[in-house]
């Protein structure tokens, strides 16, 4: 999709944003649930997001594949209702279901059509699904042998192997370290019990946000919200999962594959969600690696020297100290170049700190864009997910830009020389060699 | 990109309510065509400018050229520096980017809305005033076959893609991947660039789409600011190279170092432009073709999924592809990886069934009121993107449609009888029409490094 740049990776990281934001309506159910409602009426559709902390780091040792293999579970049977009912009646009514996990959270998503007629009867199944999924043991079979085609097919990509190998290394026997699809040996042990109990300790209101954005007023939110998310157990909130230790001494990983191209992965861990150095961290970040093609690495190891199509490098924040990841790819034989030359950008930006002007152009382009993402239901939806999941402030949005203005060349110095180093950095290099 | 998103737009390709009055056109005197959209959701603008040349128009031995010159296009001119443009783009807050394909090549920039006199600037500049340096030329097509390598020759089932397209067209140019040939890039000179800009870059040969909070009227007055002053410059088109009638089944297995065996299969179909001039394709059988697709494969309850993965459990994964917005004649392709315990000839089996089926058996009225569902509420959705429905919009003029038959889709898809789709299943799905390609995987023995020159096709940005 993005050709010119991978401007998504820094998406990713900046996927919480707004200004003078929308006008949020908070308020918490009797289970515990906490509810985030933006009313627009411009289209006559409805989004909803329930969120759980249920991600691939409440995956027990052993079982890694558990959380995303109950969340796509999920619509494959809920009370009498077979996958086939479902399937046929969400899409009867033209609705969209999904639903999913990554490291932190579990989503199940919704959309539809405000219209009555059809809005109704969608947000009785998408309810059903929350609250009486049957697991079939049958399909827990099917989709167990789907996880490890999936899985296999991960192996014949270089990208997904640097991936999966980057966080093993990087957090070594911290939940973070496997991928939330799971590994062979966990997706192949995971039973319907652990699906149950999986689903009955985290899929509960203490452990649950909710966000609706679209064409309801308060009082049909509030109802929304209760014959939905409302209808679950109260449970207890999830343990905080472990802190990250950080590496102290580098480490480098090699893996041999059958490519032209080398993929390499440098990287630390970064910071979690909520982090005081978050804005400096995050405006350095566009500086350096984030910035699309005009980011210092772009600049240096593709448009100077050619290496490579796509250069980034991102943090990604997460409930605790997430990673930061530097990547690029390369023929095989400028392997060794590439990676001296990137390794010496980082070392250069942490020791000396970007320019004002850099930090001018880099403030102008996160404010002046800051509309760009509020710009549709679905984006409102997603920064709401986060700052519900996150425990952000309701005026996150509206202190965005001030936040940015406020950033100096001295913080960015400051936050970069004490959070990365460039000598402690796990590498991972996937290719032929030379 | 998202596949099941992917999956649902698909039949739906090119739907929404435009309301009609919103959307305004006018032609300036040099032969741009703009097109403005109003949508006041938020304060925000995406400007697009679509040129009409793709993978399609390029010779043999100059595969890639387009998608070459879209890199070479942020490269700099008299008046810009190389990569000025992303920076002053980006010092606005925009966000900007590129994509070249079969039959277009497009730039974009989304931007927050008073700030879209900028991209007129700078599009108007590139259009005419290119640089096209040797010494940035050297650099950036080193960047393209990185691209390459990494879009492509890395990544096992494109290289199926690839070498499907050359089996399934033997005369028309989209046997030729976007992103080139690598012997054709590493062949490429900066003169024959400079050729391929001066032949297709002019004012009559771009689209200007514009949708976001503006009005029509002040965009069309700065359209006409920055873009009129570029010079007229007719374009020669050669006459379009007709696929011969394909007359018996084609085969290709690729063997290449992977883990999952794949299958991709395809008929030839017509498309929107294959309409009229005394071609023998009605208007309704591009939407029975999108209408048949959403039964197969339009989500959870359609009958791939329903049957193949759940209810037989053949396939890990099987996805249809068909868009009906296309210059040239265009490929039904379904793509499957089958299920652990079963192989692809089981599963190639499985999908003949299922096209055999549709030819045998009317659809029911429950599966056409689905997808139908499908369609209207696909057509609200679809509109919560700013960038979306500008996308809807220059790909139908780019490809030479009236973009206004979005007024009428949704009706004209409604309007599909299960007949209907019987019929096109019965004239396009036939063997003697298909195309299967296989891949055979190889061991992927560690430190072996043996991966055969490459293939792939699709979008390239």
């Amino acid at each position: 999709m993005f050709g010119k740049s991978l401007a998504f990776l820094g998406l990713l990281f900046m996927s919480v944003a707004a200004s003078a934001g929308p006008k949020i309506h908070h308020w918490t159910l009797e289970n515990g649930a906490r509810v985030y409602f933006v009313e627009t009426h411009e289209l006559p559709m409805l989004q909803i997001r329930a969120v759980f902390d249920a991600g691939s780091s409440r995956d027990p040792v052993g079982k890694s594949g558990l959380a995303r293999l109950t969340s796509s579970m999920l619509d494959e049977g809920a009370g009498n209702l077979s996958a086939d009912d479902i399937a046929g009646q969400f899409e009867g009514l033209g609705a969209e279901f999904g639903a999913g996990a990554d490291r932190d959270m579990a989503t199940v998503d919704l959309r539809s059509l405000s219209d009555a007629a059809l809005l109704d009867p969608a947000l009785d199944l998408y309810a059903k699904i929350l609250t009486a999924p049957s697991f079939p043991a049958a399909s827990l079979e099917r989709q167990r042998q789907q996880v490890l085609v999936a899985l296999q097919k991960d192996m014949q990509s270089p990208g997904a192997v640097a991936d999966k190998t980057f966080y093993r290394e990087l957090y070594g026997d911290h939940p973070y370290a496997h991928d939330p699809l799971g590994d062979v040996a966990g997706v192949k042990a995971i039973t319907r019990e652990d699906l149950l109990t999986h689903y009955r300790s985290y899929y509960v209101g203490a452990n649950a946000w909710l966000v609706i954005v679209g064409d309801a007023s308060k009082r049909q939110a509030r109802k929304i919200a209760e014959r939905t998310v409302g209808q679950l157990p109260a449970g207890r909130a999830a343990l905080p999962i472990p802190l990250v230790r950080m590496l102290y001494s580098p480490l480098q990983k090699q893996v041999a594959f059958p490519a032209t191209q080398t993929h390499i992965m440098l990287g630390q861990t970064g910071m979690r969600r909520g982090d005081p150095d978050y804005f400096p961290l995050y405006v350095g970040n566009y500086i350096l690696g984030g910035g699309g093609l005009v980011s210092r690495l772009s600049t240096e190891v593709r448009e100077k020297q050619g290496l490579s199509y796509s250069v980034y490098s991102y943090f990604l924040p997460l409930r605790k100290a997430g990673p930061m990841i530097v990547g690029l790819q390369t023929k095989n034989a400028q392997r060794d170049q590439a990676l001296k030359l990137v390794r010496k950008v980082i070392s250069d930006f942490v020791a000396t700190g970007p320019t004002e002007d850099e930090l001018n152009a880099a403030k102008k382009h996160i404010t002046g864009g800051f509309p760009l993402r509020l710009d549709s239901n679905a984006k409102i939806a997603e920064n709401l997910a986060v700052i519900a999941f996150y425990d952000l402030p309701l005026t996150y949005l509206d202190d965005f830009i001030p936040s940015v203005e406020a950033v100096t060349v001295e913080q960015i110095r400051k936050a970069f020389r004490q959070r990365v180093h460039p000598n402690q950095m796990v590498t991972v290099v996937v290719g032929a060699g030379r | 990109m998202l596949r099941k998103i992917r999956r649902l737009l698909i039949p739906l390709l090119g739907l929404w309510l435009a309301a009609c009055g919103q959307t305004q056109e006018t032609t300036l005197a040099n032969g741009l065509r703009v097109i403005v959209k109003e949508d006041h959701r938020s304060p925000v603008v995406v400007s697009q400018i679509w040129y009409r040349v793709g993978s399609q128009d390029e010779p043999e031995r100059s595969t890639g050229i387009s998608h070459v010159l879209e890199h070479m296009m942020f490269k700099g001119t008299a008046q810009h520096g190389p990569n000025e443009f992303s920076r002053i783009i980006a010092e606005n807050g925009g966000r900007e980017n590129a994509f070249t394909s079969y039959d277009y090549t497009a730039y974009f920039q989304q931007l927050e809305k008073s700030r879209l006199p900028i991209s007129f600037e700078l599009e108007a500049d590139r259009m005419q005033n290119l640089t096209l340096a040797d010494e940035e030329f050297r650099r950036e097509i080193r960047v393209v076959m990185e691209e390459r390598r990494w879009r492509t020759d890395d990544q096992p089932e494109a290289v199926v893609q690839e070498k499907f397209m050359t089996t399934a067209y033997q005369a028309h140019p989209y046997r030729h991947p976007v992103i080139g040939w690598m012997t054709d890039l590493e062949a490429m000179t900066s003169k024959q660039l400079r050729d391929w800009y001066g032949r297709w870059y002019t004012p009559s040969n771009a689209i200007l789409v514009v949708v976001g909070d503006v009005a029509p009227k002040e965009v069309i007055e700065q359209a006409k600011k920055y873009f009129g002053p570029v010079p007229a410059r007719p374009v020669e088109r050669p006459k379009e190279v007709v696929e011969p009638e394909q007359k018996s089944e084609r085969r290709v297995r690729v063997a290449v170092p992977a883990e999952v065996p794949y299958v991709l299969m395809g008929y030839h179909v017509p498309v929107h432009t294959s309409v009229g001039h005394g071609s023998n394709v009605a208007d309704w059988e591009p939407y029975a073709l999108s209408v048949l697709t959403g039964i197969l494969d339009g989500g959870q309850a359609a009958r791939f999924e329903r049957e193949l993965v759940r209810d037989k459990k053949l396939a890990a994964a099987v996805d249809i592809d068909y868009s009906a917005v296309a210059r040239s004649p265009g490929m039904l392709m379904i793509d499957a990886t089958p299920a652990n315990g079963h192989n692809v000839a089981e599963l190639e089996q499985a999908i003949r069934a299922q096209i055999e089926r549709i030819k045998r058996e009317p659809v029911t009225d429950e599966e056409l009121k689905r997808v139908k569902a499908q369609v209207v509420a696909s057509n609200v959705f679809s509109r919560d993107s700013v960038f979306y429905q500008a996308m809807q919009i220059g790909r139908l003029a780019a490809v030479g449609l009236d973009w206004r038959m979005l007024d009428d889709y949704a009706d004209k898809l409604k309007a599909v009888t299960a007949e209907q789709v019987q019929t096109v299943a019965r004239k396009y799905l036939v063997d003697t029409n298909l195309t299967v390609a296989v891949l055979d995987p190889l061991p992927m023995a560690k430190g072996q490094r043996r991966m055969p020159r490459p293939q792939g096709g699709g979008d390239v940005r």
